[in-house]
């Protein structure tokens, strides 16, 4: 088993048929069960055509209907990604995943306020996507650095996802799944979530969180660990050097008002019971350590 | 993107809050014929930089007559501005404001930002104004009140009297208030901000509220739509590095040590810079190239680390997903070519196409240290950096 998605999962891909979404899907359909799982494409201007022989609809609504798909990916530069997000809202999809870099914050609020009340579930924006090893990938994180096993991983970036999953790899433990959740400081699943999904699987053994500087999610998922994991976890927090008041690259990477700095967050985690490293390139090291108890 | 305090008056006046009336200046003659035209017998002479804290550094005085605003003017253009958020080096005055003065009987403190989790604008009010907000809020939260805005109702009549008479702003005052409150909503919405703050907002002597600073940072990702924005960017005020790197769509911000990082994705950078840190070395910068780095723009990176006289070593860190290492591998071999690396230079391949990555560095000649693993190219450069 796995969180959110696995091989039987069908998925739509808003901005397919553009040079990132044709890249992207082209290697997730070469990803495991891949080829199964991608079944659809949305653009209103090239319904009835196909990309690899994967058909393109009109809208969500039209590709839902046509092929079952419960999910979508989103690829769509950012001025119409938020719209993009809506119309799979409102297509009543169960999960949809927004990789898009660069939304308009005011565009996410209003988002966020229009799935109020939805049932829909949206991972991202700004995030590599999730992957449930040898069974799907859903987003750009290279596929092959994975292998399936038992450990849980729930970070807010990317590259720093493959680190950690790289250290796993590398130590011969494989993952239940990877959720990058975004950088970007309105975004939908938040650390929280994730933890309480992978705390309910049962082919999860134990979890790496990866955060980072800005607001303070990482401190409301370590009280909930401390309260109702019964899983141990491992993490690590980027920016412990970085300057106040200046963005890291990521929007939400920001410390503000003396708020949402490393070291509080680290400290945090660590009353929480959390195994938590300052060191990027021990998070693998650790974790085998706290299984091998 | 920050504005000057003039601009975002501007911005306020657009959308129906009162100021003061004022001219923004680049020279004492230019403030000297300001005040004459503003006419009035009181005049605040007012630095123009993008940081906070201007009045205690020295860069806001209260002339009487024409003649203390052409020796006012005079002292503060082109004065080193040291505030507490400029750094020791302080920022040089290049503007000017020119304003008629005020009859100040209370100050208040009006500000908007996102709040991250409850995932709405919320507007925050205190009765403290003229003060450091974040001072307030470590010793006096109780003082400060909050309302978080429901996007399709706005900033209703009912809720903005209700926080104006928490602050202690006069029955009398509330219809002005009410001005300045919603229009610093509609603004913050409009013109797509991450933060606007009005501090003070001062009640004067015949029951007037008026905005008498405002500052305002704008979400960098909305600026495509907002042209109107963007020819508000005064690039003096910004980091050169940063300025240049921007042009170049490299994530790039100015650190004060000595190792450069050059790595793909913020959180591996921010990483990065913290393993630099632990390993007892001090970063130079904060650099991500981003997922998909050229040739060029990796050149464009080493030009830009280069330029740092403090500069001892350079780690390049790439965790290649979609970027194949072999093509990262390229890059560094002919920006170091291109720049003539005088700084030793170690460099962490890890991903997609590896082997063919390392291969390309060792068969370049250059004399590049290789890490096998973050631990080791974080150590191996802090070593560099210390010349050993």
């Amino acid at each position: 088993m796995s969180i959110l998605i696995n091989k039987d999962t069908k998925v739509i891909t808003q901005g397919m048929t553009g040079k990132v979404g044709q890249f992207h899907t082209y290697h997730c359909r070469a990803y495991a069960n891949g080829a199964n799982c991608f079944v659809a494409g949305v653009n209103p201007k090239k319904a009835g055509e196909n990309f690899e022989g994967v058909p393109v609809y009109a809208s969500v609504m039209d590709a839902k209907k046509a092929t079952g798909a419960t999910v979508s990916v989103i690829y769509v530069p950012p001025s119409g990604a938020a719209a993009a997000i809506d119309e799979a809202v409102e297509a009543d999809l169960d999960l949809v995943i927004c990789i898009t870099e660069g939304i308009p914050v005011h565009d996410m609020l209003k988002t966020r306020y229009k799935m109020q009340g939805k049932r829909t579930v949206l991972i991202g924006p700004n995030c590599p996507g999730l992957i449930t090893p040898d069974e799907i990938k859903i987003g750009i994180m290279p596929g092959h650095i994975h292998k399936k096993g038992r450990i849980g991983v729930v970070s807010r970036s990317g590259t720093l996802t493959y680190e950690a999953v790289g250290q796993l790899t590398a130590l011969g433990m494989g993952q239940s799944s990877c959720v990058g959740i975004g950088g970007d400081p309105i975004n939908g699943t938040k650390h929280i979530d994730v933890m309480k999904l992978f705390n309910d699987d049962p082919e999860t053994d134990a979890v790496i969180m990866v955060g980072e500087i800005g607001g303070s999610d990482e401190e409301e998922c370590a009280r909930w660990i401390k309260d109702n994991m019964n899983k141990p976890v491992v993490g690590f927090i980027a920016g412990v050097t970085a300057p106040e008041g200046k963005r890291m690259g990521h929007a939400g990477a920001i410390i503000s008002g003396g708020q949402g700095g490393a070291n509080e967050k680290l400290a945090v985690m660590e009353e929480c019971g959390i195994h938590i490293t300052r060191n990027p390139a021990e998070m693998g090291r650790v974790m085998q350590k706290v299984l091998k108890g | 993107m920050k504005i000057h305090e003039y601009q975002g008056k501007e911005i306020l006046r657009e959308f129906g809050v009162p100021t003061p009336r004022g001219v923004a200046c680049f020279s004492v003659d230019e403030a000297v014929s300001a005040a004459q035209k503003l006419g009035g017998n009181v005049w605040v002479v007012k630095a123009q930089i993008h940081a906070g804290g201007r009045g205690k550094g020295g860069g806001v005085k209260v002339a009487k007559s024409q003649e203390q605003v052409r020796e006012y003017a005079n002292q503060i253009l082109g004065m080193q501005l040291v505030t507490h958020q400029t750094g020791p080096e302080g920022q040089k005055v290049r503007r000017l404001l020119i304003e008629e003065g005020a009859q100040i009987v209370k100050e208040y403190y009006v500000g908007m930002v996102i709040d991250r989790s409850k995932q709405r604008v919320v507007l925050m009010a205190s009765s403290e104004g003229g003060m450091d907000i974040e001072e307030v809020a470590a010793h006096t939260p109780e003082k400060i009140h909050k309302v978080w805005i429901d996007p399709v109702k706005g900033l209703t009549d009912a809720e903005s009297d209700d926080i104006a008479r928490k602050i202690g702003i006069p029955e009398a005052a509330l219809a002005e208030a009410r001005a300045c409150l919603q229009g610093l909503y509609r603004s913050f919405v409009e013109k797509d901000a991450m933060l606007a703050e009005i501090n003070p907002l001062v009640l004067t002597g015949d029951n007037h509220v008026r905005a008498l600073d405002a500052k305002f940072n704008f979400d960098s990702n909305a600026l495509y739509r907002r042209p109107e924005i963007v020819a508000m960017r005064d690039l003096d005020e910004e980091d050169p590095a940063e300025v240049e790197a921007s042009k170049f769509d490299l994530s790039y911000i100015s650190l004060d040590g000595d190792i450069g990082c050059l790595v793909n994705g913020a959180g591996l950078a921010m990483a990065t810079m913290d393993i630099i840190k632990l390993y007892g070395g001090n970063p130079a910068n904060f650099l991500d190239v981003g997922g998909g780095a050229s040739k060029e723009k990796v050149t464009e990176a080493f030009k830009l680390m280069l330029k740092n006289p403090n500069l001892k070593a350079i780690l390049v860190n790439i965790f290649g997903g979609i970027m194949k290492c072999d093509v990262i591998a390229e890059g560094v071999v002919a920006a170091a070519r291109e720049v003539h690396l005088n700084v030793p230079l170690v460099v962490r391949l890890e991903g997609t196409n590896v082997e063919l990555g390392k291969k390309i560095l060792a068969d370049s000649g250059l004399p590049i240290i290789s890490g096998n693993d973050m631990a080791d190219a974080a150590q191996k450069v802090v070593a560099a950096a210390k010349g050993k």
